[in-house]
């Protein structure tokens, strides 16, 4: 047995790289990648709090990048009412989310299967025209941010290296609280409703309060990474909750791998850099990109982690 | 007579034109071990699923400990001490033997609302679940996913995981169901120890272990309960032996 598995020592190294590129993107001069890496970042967040609740939990939410909306809008609303402070944007973001995925949660979560993954996918589509109706912050057009999120000097959110770490730093808190969620009482019931929920009714766990709380705990993280790319960008639009985005969450989650720690973060990394390059290279990008996601989901059950962890065994 | 610890009275359950159950009363006093037999398709996992609240029925009650329970849900009613477990089996396969009991224990200790400290750690929950492996004799697989045991093997998680939320009563919905001999002799002789510690609703089809076990026994034909009796009033009963025993003299040379 080898102590130090290969999934393991992946994911160390792209921590560590994470980490660093702050560092690269001084010493190089390349600020772009920094940008880059940042919106990676954010949605690395998203599509953790969507494998919370996908992977772990076993519920197919098809309306995921709703939360990104409303987190987003939240900021923007704010800051457009002149409400500047972050100590209040933040957290009006986060309790609009928790609202939402507690209201969409209590009927959706009365359907299962392919009923559930319509009723989240009508839902998001919903919030999207609702977006689009918001005459007064700008409608379809969108809404511009003219000033970042303002935390009174404890950090600078316009400086590239600091919103940087505070996004890296909400990744990894966020990815701490869903490893204590995933392993504690609560956790154990929600996959254990993933996995048989005739089984955990008759043992005595009535199985809807147990997955409507997991859906608000991660819809309340998504909007998180909602208020982050709204910063991110200066920029709030109907176009983030659209549902090809709830798509691209639900890829980034199969393609690093459902049910895993770090899965999403890798499926969000290599999905993007992919993303980002093919987009260079070609118009048709979509072209190859959707084929080659085709092959590794095809070829590697389990996605990313399951192929490392296949690798580590073989 | 002291208060049965379940009362079924009129139970009727209808699947379309079809009478699944059809006017079902049943007693099963304290420690006691009742079985239910009938040929297949008299409606026997109906009736247990009508009792742990899977299923409801059309007209009738479901009393335990003299409280109605016709109306609650399958959770409310393992909360008040009924324990099942599954004909067909259904556990949770990637979860480990420990795994799917301690869950059951956790389910009757405390609040599972607790979202920052490791279960698998709990010490209470973890002993419970190595005490009732161990009972059924499968305290060495522990730490084996479910999908890698053997059919009896999890025959027996499934007796540990009902054991684990500490019934008053346990329905068992064929607990010898695709047992081998030697594996059956082995469950028959655990569920001699079980009933001196908690009252039992056996529905089996092996019927050398139902006369081995039971202290009275109800025979279910079409729905419908045409007799009720100790197992020796069973043997003799003419009705049981036209209706359901037929040509098959299993009931007659045993014993």
């Amino acid at each position: 047995m080898k102590a130090i598995t290969v999934s393991k020592a992946v994911t160390a190294l792209m921590l560590a790289g994470l980490v660093l590129l702050p560092l690269y993107s001084q010493l190089s001069g390349n600020i772009f990648i920094l940008t880059l890496f940042t919106r990676i970042i954010i949605l690395a967040l998203a599509a953790a709090s969507l494998n919370l609740i996908m992977g772990f939990g076993g519920m197919m939410s098809f309306g995921h990048a709703a939360y990104l909306g409303i987190g987003g809008y939240a900021v923007g609303m704010l800051a457009q009412e002149g409400v500047g402070s972050g100590f209040i944007q933040f957290p009006v973001a986060l309790a609009a989310s928790a609202i939402y995925a507690l209201v969409i949660g209590a009927l959706s979560l009365r359907t299962r299967g392919v009923y559930f993954i319509m009723i989240t996918l009508a839902f998001a589509q919903m919030a999207y025209y609702v977006a689009s109706g918001l005459a007064r912050y700008g409608g379809d057009d969108g809404l511009t941010i003219y000033k970042r999120s303002d935390f009174s000097g404890l950090i600078d959110l316009g400086n590239r290296v600091q919103f940087y770490y505070l996004c890296l730093a909400c990744l990894f808190g966020v990815i701490f609280l869903i490893w204590r969620i995933v392993n504690s009482r609560f956790g154990l019931v929600v996959q254990g409703l993933r996995s048989n929920e005739q089984r955990m009714q008759a043992i005595g766990f009535p199985a809807k309060r147990y997955q409507l709380v997991c859906f608000v705990i991660s819809g309340t993280m998504c909007g998180l990474a909602g208020a982050l790319l709204a910063n991110n960008t200066d920029f709030i639009s109907p176009a983030v909750m659209y549902w090809t985005r709830s798509g691209d969450l639900m890829v980034m989650v199969i393609l690093g791998g459902m049910g895993t720690l770090f899965g999403p973060v890798m499926g969000a990394v290599v999905f993007l850099l992919l993303e980002e390059f093919l987009s260079q290279i070609t118009e048709y990008w979509a072209l190859i990109m959707g084929p080659l996601l085709l092959l590794i989901v095809l070829f590697g059950r389990g996605g990313i982690m399951g192929a490392l962890g296949r690798a580590g065994r073989g | 007579m002291a208060e049965p610890l379940l009362r079924v009275e009129k139970l009727v359950r209808r699947f379309g034109g079809i009478i699944a159950t059809d006017h079902v009363s049943l007693d099963v006093a304290e420690g006691e071990l009742h079985a239910i037999i009938g040929p297949n398709g008299a409606g026997k996992t109906t009736l247990i699923s009508q009792l742990t609240g899977h299923l409801s029925p059309h007209s009738g009650s479901v009393l335990l400990g003299g409280r109605d329970i016709t109306d609650l849900p399958a959770y409310r009613r393992c909360a008040l001490g009924l324990a099942r477990s599954f004909q067909i089996t259904s556990l949770l396969l990637d979860f480990t033997a420990a795994d799917n009991v301690a869950l059951a224990a956790q389910a009757h200790a405390g609040t599972s609302f607790r979202f920052f400290a490791n279960a698998r750690k709990e010490k209470g929950l973890r002993d419970a679940a190595q005490a009732a492996l161990d009972r059924v004799g499968l305290a060495h697989r522990a730490d084996v996913l479910v999908s890698k045991l053997s059919h009896g093997e999890r025959r027996q998680v499934e007796l540990a995981v009902a054991l684990a939320s500490k019934p008053k009563l346990l329905l068992l919905d064929e607990p010898m169901a695709g047992l081998g001999v030697t594996e059956s002799q082995g469950m028959v002789k655990l569920l001699q120890e079980l009933r001196k510690e908690v009252s039992i609703v056996l529905v089996e089809h092996d019927m050398p272990a139902v006369f081995a076990l039971a202290d009275r026994i109800s025979v279910l034909v079409y729905g419908r309960v045409i007799a009720s009796g100790d197992p020796a009033a069973i043997r003799q009963n003419e009705d049981v032996k036209r209706a359901y025993l037929g040509d098959q003299h299993v009931v007659t040379h045993h014993g």
